[in-house]
């Protein structure tokens, strides 16, 4: 440990005090041959430890684009992204790559499970990376899998889980490793009202513990369960401010009918019936 | 990752795809087997020719009638009329390296006895001949000199012809027919077994030499003289002596060629060995090229398999696997494909080399060379061809892969 370099230093420990994510004046174009696409026009944004962001905008305002670089998938073109008060650009790949595993966790929309594979060991991946021992990196995926309330579900193929216990798999699978940040684009673009709120549940309860979440999605009502809502134009942050009057989740899914009408999928009766806050609910509804 | 993980990653992944794996592998399974079964049956080959010519003995010195080329093979044997009984006599008194000499000529003639038939070759030569070739007898002896000089009407029997002619009983002392002429049995030769070129050495009978140029053939030149000398160093310096001596007694002038070839066995032996090395050579050579067919086969399906896991190459690069970790995980994929089919290979190719030796009653010879070059080789065959498609995997871009449908 003695020859880390600072950098590696912060990659390791991260450093208490430092806003965790630093974004200066961050453009990025897309070089498609003859046009040239301006994806982001300057974005300013410091995220602070602890921290629930809800990032909004319409469509092909950047949104992702953002996401892609605060996740270290991409690069900016031009700018500075400092993470935890490492300058990101000054990192190899193989530095991004065990950022990507120790310190950032991904939610992505359309889950991103690999198929034919069971939930834990999809959990288990990212532990692989990891080089944990068997032992550790069982232990480790059992346990969030248990914490998003799927211990009952660990040998299941995705095929076999409705899309909001595949979103949970995807989202116990980004906090295996014990991320500092957790990082959703659009997590609730594919899911149904109800089950969005119990994802949204289980991000406030996470953020409780500590971790900071930047989060992504085009539904107001979603983005009120953050601490706080940026909203993209045309690259460009338009608004910034915090929410008033946050709404728990866990309360929201007490009033919820159990199961949407709009959009009944068998599935979710499976849902209902592993989240333990679900079925209280359902006996309070009973007894009202 | 440690390396059971990988391995355990990438068993997974083939048998997701069992059938195309399998016939993915059949490239490297027929490449390796053909390998290991031409190598096996070529040294068994090259075994057999070499146990010949060892009994034989390779201080045996062969002179046949008739020219050599200059590619060392035996053109017109037999054609020219020169080589006489009197040679034998005139190199065994004037070589002295020349411990034994023996002459022989031969035809082939329809043999009876009882109501039994057997058509076979029929060789003249002098008792000397058997020492020379180091035969056993099964029962009864050689004919003697005085057979020789008299031109008795005299055989001994080769294996083959005696079970043929008589099955079970024990024919010496009993008289065969041998063309028109009767013959007294005197011996039967110890059985030798297929010759390397595949011929029954002991379908063969041995009469006086006299007796077959007098009463047989009528004519008195011979075929061949076999000698045998002292020791191997001796039999090269006895070569030349009995070249320049049969060209004097031939009255060859000089310049021109000889109308007889002298060779030694041992020559023969080193000729035999590195013509079957060769065609072993161009027979594994020739497997080979099948191996890096079913590389190819290989990497094709590699290539095939990174395209369409695209998506799952972009989820495990977003949750933090390197370049190196990609590249491990497809490179040993291709491993494990190459190195099962090449055990595969080895076990289809160990069963047909037993069974193409037992068949020919060769000796079995598995050479762990070829089998451990086997391995190596098509685990480098998996590398090689599997590099490609790996480090294709391994930089693919995580945006794009990830949006890939
Ligand atoms: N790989 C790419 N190549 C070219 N243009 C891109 C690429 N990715 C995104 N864009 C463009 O950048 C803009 C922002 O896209 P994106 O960040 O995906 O928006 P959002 O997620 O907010 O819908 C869009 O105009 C989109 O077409
Ligand atoms: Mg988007």
């Amino acid at each position: 440990m003695a020859t880390l370099t600072q950098v590696e230093m912060n990659i390791v420990n991260g450093n208490a005090g430092l806003p965790v994510i630093q974004v200066e004046d961050v453009h990025k174009y897309y070089d498609l041959g003859e046009t040239k696409v301006h994806a982001l026009r300057g974005v300013n944004l410091t995220i602070e430890p602890g921290e629930f962001v809800a990032i909004m905008g319409s469509s092909g305002s950047g949104k992702s684009t953002f996401m892609n670089m605060l996740g270290c998938l991409d690069k900016p073109s031009s700018g500075k992204y400092l993470l935890e008060g490492t300058n990101v650009a000054q990192l190899d790949k193989k530095q991004l790559a065990e950022i990507r595993n120790r310190k950032l966790g991904f939610v992505f929309q359309g889950f991103n499970l690999l198929s034919r594979t069971t939930a834990l060991e999809n959990v288990e991946l990212p532990t692989l990376y990891a080089r944990l021992d068997k032992a550790a990196r069982q232990a480790r995926a059992r346990e969030v899998l248990e914490m998003v309330g799927l211990g009952d579900r660990l040998d299941h193929f995705p095929s076999q889980l409705s899309g909001g216990q595949q979103q949970r798999v995807a989202i116990a699978r980004a906090l295996v490793n014990r991320p500092a940040i957790l990082l959703a684009d659009e997590p609730t673009g594919n899911l149904d009202s109800r089950t969005s709120v119990e994802i949204m549940q289980i991000f406030q309860t996470l953020n409780d513990t500590g971790l900071t979440i930047v989060l992504v999605t085009h539904e107001p009502d979603i983005a009120q369960y953050a601490k706080r809502i940026v909203v993209f134009r045309d690259g460009k942050i338009r608004r910034d401010e915090l929410v008033k009057q946050r709404p728990r989740a866990a309360e929201v899914l007490k009033t919820l009918p159990q199961v949407d009408e709009n959009d009944a999928e068998l599935a979710e009766i499976n849902d209902v019936a592993v989240l333990p806050v679900t079925i209280e609910t359902a006996t309070l509804n009973e007894a009202r | 990752m440690d390396f059971i993980a990988i391995l355990r990653i990438a068993v997974q992944a083939l048998t997701r795809n069992k059938m195309r794996s399998l016939l993915t592998m059949l490239g490297i399974i027929i490449g390796v087997g053909a390998v290991i079964a031409t190598v096996g049956v070529g040294q068994g080959a090259q075994q057999q020719v070499q146990d010949q010519i060892a009994a034989m003995g390779t201080n045996v010195i062969f002179i046949s009638s008739g020219t050599v080329n200059r590619g060392g093979v035996r053109v017109g044997s037999g054609a020219t009329k020169t080589l006489i009984n009197e040679d034998v006599q005139a190199i065994l008194r004037e070589v002295p390296t020349i411990s034994a000499a023996a002459p022989g000529a031969g035809t082939s003639a329809q043999l009876v006895f009882d109501n039994q038939n057997w058509n076979t070759r029929v060789t003249g030569t002098e008792p000397q001949y058997f020492q020379i070739r180091d035969w056993n007898f099964a029962g009864g002896a050689d004919f003697t000199g005085d057979d020789v000089t008299h031109s008795a009407n005299v055989v001994v029997l080769g294996a083959t012809v005696k079970q043929n002619l008589f099955g079970g009983s024990d024919p010496v002392g009993q008289t065969i027919r041998l063309g028109n002429l009767p013959f007294q049995v005197v011996g039967v030769l110890q059985a030798k077994g297929q010759s390397g070129i595949g011929q029954d050495q002991d379908d063969m009978v041995y009469v006086p030499i006299t007796t077959l140029q007098k009463k047989i053939t009528g004519q008195d030149w011979l075929q061949y003289i076999i000698a045998s000398a002292s020791s191997q160093p001796a039999s090269y310096a006895a070569q030349d002596q009995i070249t320049s001596q049969l060209r004097d007694r031939h009255r060859i002038r000089q310049g021109q060629d000889d109308d007889f070839s002298v060779r030694n066995l041992a020559d023969v032996a080193e000729l035999a060995d590195q013509s079957s090395k060769i065609m072993t050579l161009l027979l594994a050579s020739i497997a080979g090229v099948s191996l890096i067919v079913g590389g190819i086969g290989i990497m094709n399906i590699m290539l095939v398999s990174v395209t369409e896991r695209t998506r799952e190459i972009g989820i495990r690069i977003a949750i933090g696997a390197t370049e190196s970790d990609v590249l491990r995980q497809f490179l040993s994929e291709s491993v494990v494909l190459s190195v099962a089919g090449g055990i595969v290979g080895i076990l289809f190719g160990v069963v047909s080399s037993i069974t193409i030796t037992k068949v020919l009653g060769w000796h079995i010879l598995i050479s762990s060379i070829a089998v451990v070059a086997a391995v190596v080789f098509s685990m480098a065959v998996g590398v090689f061809f599997g590099y490609y498609p790996a480090r294709k995997a391994a930089r693919l871009d995580p945006i794009e892969a990830l949006r890939f449908e």
